[in-house]
C-alpha cells in the first residue's frame, strides 16, 4: 500500500471515529456544545454590539448641519444669491433653500396636533418664519469655518442692513461634541466589558472540552498501549472538537434570529432607525463565518492542547 | 529474545521496585512470574512496554535496547507486544467488533485485513455472537476475552498478561489460561504475571518467583512455592 493511500485511509478512520464518538456520548455532547453555543453567542452579541454604536455614531455625524435663518423682510434673490457663494465653498456638500412658505407649511405639519399653536399662528394673520438655507459639510470638522464665513458678514446683502436672523450651528455643536464623546467611550467601555466576556467564556468551553478530554484519558492510555500513533489518537478529538464547534455555530446562528427579531423593533426606536434583525439578515454571511469559525477554532485548538498531557505514556 | 540485564527501578521516594534483576526469556517460552503484591511484577512489564524507564541496567528485545526507541520505534514495538490486564481495559465507546480492528487500524492494516481476521480471532476466544456489543453489555471473563483477542489480532511476537485472571471467578480464570495455553502452542512466547497458585498447578511451565523487587527462584519444571 502507498503512503497516499495509506494517508486517505488513516483520514477516514480518524473522521469515522470522530464523528461516532460524537453520537455515543451524548451527555458530554450535550454539555459541550451548550457551553459553546454561550462562548460563540457571546461573540456574536460583540459583532452586534460594535455594528449598533458604529451605525448610530454615523447617524449622528450625519445629523450635524447648519440651518441659517434669514429675518422675514429678506428678499428670495438676496438668499439665492448667498446660497450661491456658499456652494462655491469647497467645504460645502449641499445647500438646500427653505423659502418661507415652505417653512411655514412644515411648521404647520410639524404641530398639526396642537390646536393651540395653530390657532396662534391664525391669530398673528402674515407668516412669521423667515427663509431658511441648510448647509451640509463633506466633513463635520469643516462646520467651523463655514459657520465663520457666515460670521464675516462676506455674505450681506447689498442693500446694507443684515438680512441673517442666526445661524444654529454653535448651540448644535456643543450638544453634538458632547453626545460623540459619549457613544466614543461607550463603545470603548463595551469593548472592554465584552472583551472580557468573550475571555471568560472562551475559557469555560476550552475548559469543558479539557474535562471531555479528561474522561477519555485511560483510553487513550490504552490507545497509546495498542501501540496507535499520535496523530491517530489525537485525530478523533480533533474532529469531535470541530463537530462541537459548526454544530454549537449553526445552533446559535438559528438561535440569533428569535432574539434579534425580538429586539429588532426596540433598537430602532432606540438607536436612530438601526433594526438590529435586518442588520443580522443583511450580515447573514460574515456572521455565519465569524461564528463558525470561531467555533472550530476554540473546539479543535482546546481539544489538541488538552490532549497533550495524556500522550506522554 | 527478551533479556532484563540487572535492571534496576527505584521510585523518586526511593522506594525500591526492582532491584538488580536479571532474567531471560527465549522464543516460544510460556513464562509465569509469580510473587506476592508488591514483588515488582507489574514494574517489571512496565519496563518492558516502555511504560517507564530502568533507574539502572537494561532491557533488551532481540539485542536492542528497548528505552533507546524514539516515539515511531517504541509505537512499532508496542505492536509486536499483545497486552492483557487485569482490568481489561477496552474502549468503552466501541463496540467488541470495534475495540479489535481499532488495533488493527493502529497498526496500519487494510480494510480488507481488518474484515478478515477480527471474525476469525473471535473465534480462537469463542465469542462470536457478541460481536456487535459494548463493554459494558459484556461479562468479566468476557471482556478479558476481548481484551486477549484484541492483543492477539496483530499477530504479536509476545503476548504479556498482568493478573489477566485477578477479576475473575474460577470457571472463567480457567477458560482463560486455556486460551493463553493454546497462544502459545501456537508459536507465541507469553509472559503472565500473576499470583494465582491453581493457574501454575495448571500450567505445569517455568516460573520465576519473585520477592522485594529480587528474583528469588527460576524454576522450569512450574511449581509454585511459597
Amino acid at each position: 500500500m502507498s503512503k497516499r493511500q495509506m494517508f486517505w485511509i488513516k483520514l477516514k478512520r480518524i473522521l469515522r471515529t470522530g464523528f461516532f464518538n460524537f453520537w455515543r456520548d451524548t451527555t458530554v455532547t450535550l454539555a459541550s456544545v451548550l457551553v459553546m453555543m454561550v462562548t460563540l453567542l457571546v461573540i456574536g452579541l460583540i459583532s452586534f454590539s460594535s455594528a449598533i454604536l458604529d451605525t448610530t455614531l454615523a447617524e449622528l455625524q450625519n445629523k450635524i448641519d447648519i440651518n441659517v435663518t434669514f429675518i422675514t423682510s429678506a428678499k428670495e434673490e438676496d438668499i439665492l444669491n448667498i446660497k450661491h457663494s456658499l456652494e462655491s465653498l469647497p467645504e460645502v456638500l449641499l445647500v438646500t433653500y427653505v423659502s418661507r412658505d415652505e417653512a411655514l407649511a412644515l411648521f404647520k405639519e410639524r404641530h398639526s396636533n396642537d390646536q393651540a399653536i395653530l390657532s396662534a399662528l391664525d391669530e398673528l394673520g402674515e407668516n412669521p418664519l423667515g427663509g431658511v438655507l441648510n448647509i451640509k459639510a463633506r466633513t463635520p470638522s469643516q462646520y467651523a469655518s463655514v459657520a465663520e464665513f457666515l460670521e464675516n458678514g462676506n455674505v450681506i446683502s447689498s442693500a446694507g442692513p443684515p438680512i441673517i436672523d442666526r445661524v444654529n450651528y454653535f448651540q448644535n455643536k456643543a450638544a453634538i461634541d458632547k453626545l460623540t464623546k459619549v457613544i466614543a467611550s461607550a463603545d470603548w467601555l463595551g469593548f472592554v466589558a465584552m472583551f472580557f466576556l468573550a475571555a471568560v467564556s472562551v475559557l469555560i468551553a476550552f475548559n469543558t472540552i479539557r474535562l471531555t478530554i479528561y474522561l477519555a484519558r485511560d483510553e487513550i492510555s490504552v490507545m497509546r498501549l495498542v501501540g496507535a500513533s499520535t496523530t491517530y489518537i489525537r485525530g478523533p478529538f480533533a474532529v469531535v472538537g470541530i463537530i462541537y464547534g459548526i454544530v454549537a455555530g449553526i445552533l446559535t446562528l438559528i438561535l440569533l434570529l428569535p432574539i434579534t427579531y425580538w429586539l429588532g423593533g426596540a433598537t430602532a426606536n432606540f438607536f436612530v432607525g438601526f433594526n438590529i434583525f435586518s442588520y443580522y439578515l443583511r450580515h447573514f454571511l460574515e456572521f455565519a463565518f465569524i461564528i463558525i469559525a470561531s467555533g472550530i477554532f476554540i473546539g479543535a485548538l482546546s481539544s489538541i492542547l488538552a490532549i497533550r498531557k495524556y500522550l506522554k505514556v | 529474545m527478551i533479556v532484563f540485564d540487572r535492571v534496576s527501578k527505584i521510585y523518586p521516594d526511593s522506594s525500591v521496585a526492582l532491584d538488580e534483576v536479571t532474567l531471560s526469556i527465549e522464543p516460544r517460552e510460556f513464562v509465569s512470574i509469580v510473587g506476592p503484591s508488591g514483588a515488582g511484577k507489574t514494574t517489571l512489564l512496565k519496563l518492558f512496554l516502555a511504560e517507564e524507564k530502568p533507574t539502572g541496567g537494561a532491557v533488551y528485545y532481540e539485542s536492542t535496547n528497548i528505552h533507546k526507541f524514539n516515539k515511531k520505534e517504541t509505537d512499532a514495538f508496542r505492536r509486536k507486544v499483545g497486552m492483557v490486564f487485569q482490568d481489561f481495559r477496552l474502549l468503552p465507546n466501541k463496540t467488541v467488533y470495534e475495540n479489535i480492528a481499532f488495533t488493527m487500524e493502529a497498526a496500519g492494516r487494510t480494510d480488507e485485513e481488518i474484515e478478515s481476521d477480527v471474525p476469525h480471532v473471535l473465534e480462537l476466544v469463542d465469542l462470536t455472537p457478541k460481536v456487535w456489543n459494548f463493554p459494558r453489555e459484556l461479562s468479566g471473563g468476557e471482556k478479558q476475552r476481548v481484551a486477549i483477542a484484541r492483543a492477539l489480532v496483530n499477530e504479536p511476537d509476545i503476548i504479556i498478561a498482568d493478573e489477566p485472571t485477578g477479576n475473575l471467578d474460577p470457571a472463567n480464570t480457567y477458560d482463560i489460561v486455556q486460551i493463553l495455553k493454546k497462544i502459545n502452542d501456537l508459536g507465541t512466547t507469553v509472559l503472565l504475571a500473576t499470583h494465582n497458585k491453581g493457574i501454575i498447578d495448571l500450567l505445569k511451565r517455568r516460573v520465576v518467583a519473585m520477592e522485594r523487587g529480587r528474583v528469588v527462584r527460576d524454576d522450569r519444571s512450574g511449581k509454585y512455592f511459597v
